[in-house]
């Protein structure tokens, strides 16, 4: 079975030695993009010496969404992850069983209400020393709110309690370690994956202090340890520790990976989306207004329904999806859209294209809210090409989570802060050099106390 | 009105139980939704509505 059925789409780098290599490192976006313009539902493009299908349209994501791990597995599909969760650290879990645990343990309906709580705390804190006016860079505002709230919702308040702005600095530099040239090595010897290297070192090293001063502390009652504590406790029966702290920050990387980056990118494109749209910007406000009238807690609202802000924020998910392509590998030969794609061939279906495709969604470029609210729900209406958390058994098993705390991070910031651009509209843009996408610095806004 | 429930998308978030535990059952064994009424009392719409719409799986339809 040959693969050369399946069109291939051009390349702004002819010729290359590793086919579109290039034009995902450049402009993924437009990459996407170009293999549905020009492709269709199903297209082709190279990576070194691998060929990547990638689908879009209701009927090709639902085969590729609906496929079995055993069919289309993630397993070898993002190489780019390996260094940074740690060569050679091995979890004794697929990725699958990993989202399984979370989902069992730190995601758990029952646990919602107390993540509320904690999240509404954290962001006060990182408000406290605003002021009444002042200026923020929102990535590095928001990614270091979400390395608190994901480190203290995943592992626990005591380590959370350990972290402070180096921990974010240092975990952004892992992200920004995601160069696509991993497709062909991961190991390559470029500047951000030296950066990504040393920046991994530093945060074994972190944990490394923590852990010491754990041991040094002795045990503490059942009720106040985290989960760096159980692992600490694991002992080799000659007594020595299971788990080395390059091994614990493995785990650690790995469970704060998924909600840490998507979080915050979603968090400041909501409020830059919000500034471009004034009269949403006003209708989201007035909702919240209404709601804490009353003087109820954020901590129990975000876990309810408010439904001008959740509209804003699918919106804002819609339009720029914090993953833009999802990998799978073929495990045997599986059909999508119509062509057969054999065994060993790499897989993609794309959030960013498929959430935008003008059928599905009128004025799919358009900022628009109003698609969520009855009738139109959009979303539900298209739940194959509405793909931001992307679909099927591997939908994200956080995105109830990520959604509350969204509700919970723009209830505390609109309630008590008014904020305006500080660089024109169209400057805010995403650096998409990297596999992990985000905001491309400066990206700053003011913030000013509202009067009441 | 009639739900829709597809247990090949359902990841047993147990969600729609909260909203709606009269039309909303769990398999513990399969570890996902069982329906308990597929065409639920029209009193029943607003919190089946909700179910539908919060499902974290996208696995619930409501058809008129």
């Amino acid at each position: 079975m040959s693969l050369t059925r399946i069109p291939e789409v051009s390349s702004e780098f002819p010729g290359h030695e590793h086919g579109h290599l290039e034009d995902l490192r450049h402009d993924p976006v437009g990459l996407l993009h170009r293999v549905r313009e020009e492709c269709g539902d199903v297209g082709r493009f190279r990576l070194g010496d691998r060929d990547v299908v990638l689908v879009s349209g209701a009927e090709a994501n639902e085969s590729f969404f609906r496929a079995p791990d055993s069919v289309l597995d993630q397993g070898e599909a993002y190489p780019f992850m390996t260094p940074i969760f740690g060569k050679g650290v091995v979890f004794d879990a697929t990725p699958e069983q990993r989202q399984e645990m979370l989902k069992n343990q730190a995601l758990r309906g029952d646990m919602m209400r107390g993540h509320a709580t904690t999240i509404e705390a954290e962001i006060n804190r990182m408000v406290a020393g605003w002021g009444e006016e002042g200026e923020i860079d929102l990535l590095d505002f928001f990614a270091e709110l979400t390395i608190y709230t994901t480190s203290s919702c995943l592992i626990g308040k005591p380590f959370r309690e350990e972290l402070d702005a180096s921990f974010a600095q240092h975990y952004h530099d892992l992200e920004r370690g995601t160069d696509a040239i991993a497709y062909v090595d991961p190991y390559a010897d470029i500047e951000s994956f030296r950066i990504r290297d040393a920046a991994r070192e530093r945060l074994v090293a972190l944990v490394q202090e923590i852990i010491d001063k754990r041991v040094a502390r002795g045990t503490v009652p059942r009720e106040e340890r985290d989960l760096l504590d159980v692992l600490i406790s694991l002992t080799n029966p000659d007594g020595s520790a299971y788990y080395s702290a390059d091994v614990i920050t493995g785990i650690f990387i790995s469970m704060m990976f998924a909600g840490h980056h998507t979080s915050s990118g979603t968090a400041a494109w909501t409020l830059i989306e919000l500034l471009r749209n004034p009269s949403i910007m006003a209708s989201v406000v007035a909702e919240l207004d209404d709601l804490y009238a009353d003087g109820s807690e954020v901590s129990f609202q975000a876990l309810r329904s408010i439904p001008q802000l959740e509209a804003a924020l699918k919106e804002t998910l819609r339009l720029h999806p914090p993953l833009v392509l999802l990998l799978r590998v073929a495990q045997e030969e599986v059909e999508l859209g119509g062509f057969a794609v054999p065994a060993g061939t790499m897989v993609g279906a794309t959030p960013r294209v498929s959430n935008r495709i003008a059928a599905d969604f009128p004025a799919p470029d358009r900022f628009d809210p109003g698609r969520y609210i009855d009738p139109r729900q959009e979303d539900l209406q298209n739940r194959w090409t509405w793909i931001p958390f992307g679909a099927g058994k591997h939908r994200c098993v956080g995105n109830a989570f990520a959604m509350m705390q969204l509700k919970a991070i723009f209830s505390v910031i609109l309630r008590d802060y008014t904020f305006e651009m500080a660089q024109p509209a169209e400057s805010y843009r995403d650096d998409t050099s990297k596999m992990v996408i985000q905001l491309e610095q400066p990206c700053r806004v003011r913030y000013r106390r509202r009067v009441r | 009105m009639r739900v829709e429930a597809d247990t090949g998308l359902c990841q047993g978030h147990q969600m729609c139980q909260g909203e709606a535990p009269s039309v909303f059952g769990f398999d513990a064994a399969t570890d996902v939704v069982v329906l308990l009424e597929e065409e639920p009392d029209e009193s029943l719409r607003d919190a089946v509505a909700t179910a539908v719409k919060y499902c974290p799986a996208m696995a619930l339809t409501l058809h008129d």
